[in-house]
């Protein structure tokens, strides 16, 4: 059997929920070691087990959480030399890439990145990679050993598998060195209500909104709908909305119920983060806009004047 | 202050993308700077306005990756080097990183900049191998950069607001788009790039070689597509369609 790793990536003492979506896949792929490295590290370990994790290497030392990539770098690379893996998974998470992409650097293997899903085959592992707006589907097989895969977050539905770890205490040397890019403080700014990730509904604005100003005519949509509102790259690139708006391969991967795209074209950047919605709905004043070929249905029109009415006819719907 | 700016040329995010015969990206149309790069050659010309020293952009990429360089030199950059060398063509992450070390560490930068990802291949792990390999710490996904003396700190942004992380130079830096409105280069800055120094090297200059690259591609296939589903005009029926998919969805 293949040794998989999954690094298990806390954040604050919580499990983030790619990692249990990478535990559905890997323990189809191999006996699976979760590496839990920070705070929470242990109580973690409980649910990895539950996941289908045979063994779980935690450490709890506060370097981990105080500081970037480098101290979990060095408790993978150490670890992987005393009892090297065959491959290990990581979400594709801004914390997870920066560790895996200093790890593949230091061990000096390549790395796969941005898959959505992943099969054994012949011994090694072949990774599909959505590319061209995910129209296409690239079947790469890995050369190194260990293959180092990340994957694009729900890509897989996690589940139970029943079962409990065996808790290894991971005896990491963290090199003074390592401790160097500091977190000296955590400032949060904005309070999702309903979060976009979990949403039922999500309503997602682009340039068509015409500026930041017409964005509440959105916010009123998704209060009538209990949702949430997503944004495209490039209004967040442009200022209009904060950076946890976004939705696509950058920003957040989403698959409600309904998708609604007001405003936005559909490049590759952004569908690759929504297509797997159950139904789109796109409006947007070129009929001919990538996104229209895509939604179940398309509305052509001027999104400031159909949003209100829409609103209007959900709260009439409601009442 | 000596900083290094990583840049790419990419096709044109604005225009339509096409595949060529053998699935991959047609490149050979219509060229940039990457959009996110030129983020960072401001704030590379900003932190040079403010403490003194010199900005360097560094490319990897065809010949006519020198357009991308020229780009930032016309807004304010000092020089450019350009590695190029049909060997380096189709080059993997770790590969790119590798060529870019070599030719940055001959250059021993108090600061490296790179973009947070490309705009083509939005994978971002070239900038975390070459701190990696440049034995550099990486402060990421910077919305916002300040340096005293040797302490450097950034603005890291996160889903649900930003980190304050702090690190001493040299140290390598990912800037977000937002971090700084790209200046428009003048007509003086574009006459003076004309006579700025773009050095080109190869492979052989860096000490590096090719070897196996990290992944083989298989084959290539259309993912399963959503099936088109009608357009139609805003009228009088419009939004009934769509409280009618919405009910169907069981979400009014």
């Amino acid at each position: 059997m293949a040794k998989v790793w999954v690094y298990a990536e806390l954040n604050q003492g919580k499990l983030v929920a790619t990692t249990l979506e990478l535990m559905a896949k890997a323990r189809e792929l191999g006996d699976v070691e979760a590496i839990a490295l920070g705070a929470g590290a242990k109580a973690a370990a409980a649910t990895l087990g539950k996941h289908g994790a045979k063994v779980v290497h935690v450490n709890e030392d506060p370097a981990f959480d105080d500081y970037l990539a480098e101290p979990a770098t060095d408790a993978l690379a150490s670890l992987h030399k005393e009892a090297p893996a065959d491959l290990i998974l990581f979400g594709f998470t801004t914390d997870s890439r920066e560790v895996a992409g200093r790890l593949a650097a230091r061990l000096g293997v390549g790395l796969i990145s941005n898959a959505a899903d992943l099969d054994a085959k012949d011994g090694g592992f072949v990774a599909k990679v959505p590319y061209f707006g995910g129209a296409k589907l690239a079947s790469m097989k890995a050369n190194s050993k260990p293959a180092i895969v990340l994957v694009r977050p729900k890509s897989f539905e996690a589940s139970e598998s029943g079962g409990t770890a065996q808790v290894k205490e991971l005896s990491a040397s963290i090199d003074a060195g390592s401790k160097r890019a500091h977190i000296v403080e955590r400032v949060v700014e904005a309070s999702e209500k309903v979060k976009l990730e979990e949403a039922k509904v999500v309503i997602s604005g682009g340039r068509g909104m015409g500026g930041p100003d017409n964005f509440p005519l959105l916010e009123d949509l998704a209060n009538a709908l209990g949702g949430a509102v997503g944004a495209s790259r490039a209004v967040v690139d442009a200022g209009w909305v904060p950076y946890s708006m976004q939705v696509g391969q950058t920003g957040k991967s989403v698959r409600p119920g309904v998708y609604i795209a007001v405003g936005i074209s559909g490049a590759m950047q952004h569908t690759v983060g929504m297509k797997a919605s159950k139904v789109i709905i796109a409006i947007n004043k070129d009929a001919e806009a990538p996104i229209m070929k895509m939604a179940d249905l398309g509305v052509v029109g001027d999104a400031l004047k159909i949003v209100p009415a829409l609103t209007a006819a959900v709260k009439a719907k409601k009442k | 202050m000596k900083i290094v700016v990583t840049v790419k040329q990419v096709p044109d995010p604005n225009a339509t993308l096409t595949l060529e015969a053998d699935n991959t990206l047609a490149r050979d149309k219509e060229v940039v700077l990457d959009p996110g790069d030129e983020c960072g050659v401001e704030e590379g010309l900003q932190l040079k306005e403010a403490h003194g020293g010199e900005v360097i952009l560094v490319s990897m990429g065809p010949e006519r990756a020198k357009d991308a360089i020229r780009k930032g030199l016309s807004m304010g950059a000092d020089r450019g080097i350009l590695i190029t060398d049909p060997q380096l063509a189709g080059a993997d992450a770790l590969l790119t990183a590798r060529a870019l070390a070599a030719a940055i560490k001959a250059e021993a930068p108090d600061l490296v900049i790179c973009g947070t990802e490309s705009y083509d291949g939005s994978t971002g792990m070239v900038p975390p191998m070459l701190a990696e390999l440049l034995g550099l710490p990486q402060l990421t996904v910077a919305k916002k950069v300040e340096i005293d003396g040797s302490t450097i700190k950034v603005h890291r942004q996160t889903a649900d607001g930003y980190q304050v992380v702090e690190a001493s130079t040299p140290a390598l830096i990912t800037v977000t788009a937002g971090i700084a409105e790209p200046r428009y280069a003048s007509l003086k800055g574009i006459m003076a790039a004309r006579s700025k120094e773009i050095k080109q090297i190869g492979i052989g200059d860096l000490g590096i070689e090719r070897g196996e690259s990290a992944e083989t591609i298989e084959g290539v296939a259309d993912a399963v597509a959503r099936k088109a589903g009608v357009v139609i005009e805003f009228d009088g029926t419009a939004v009934d369609r769509i409280i009618h998919l919405l009910a169907e969805a069981k979400v009014v």
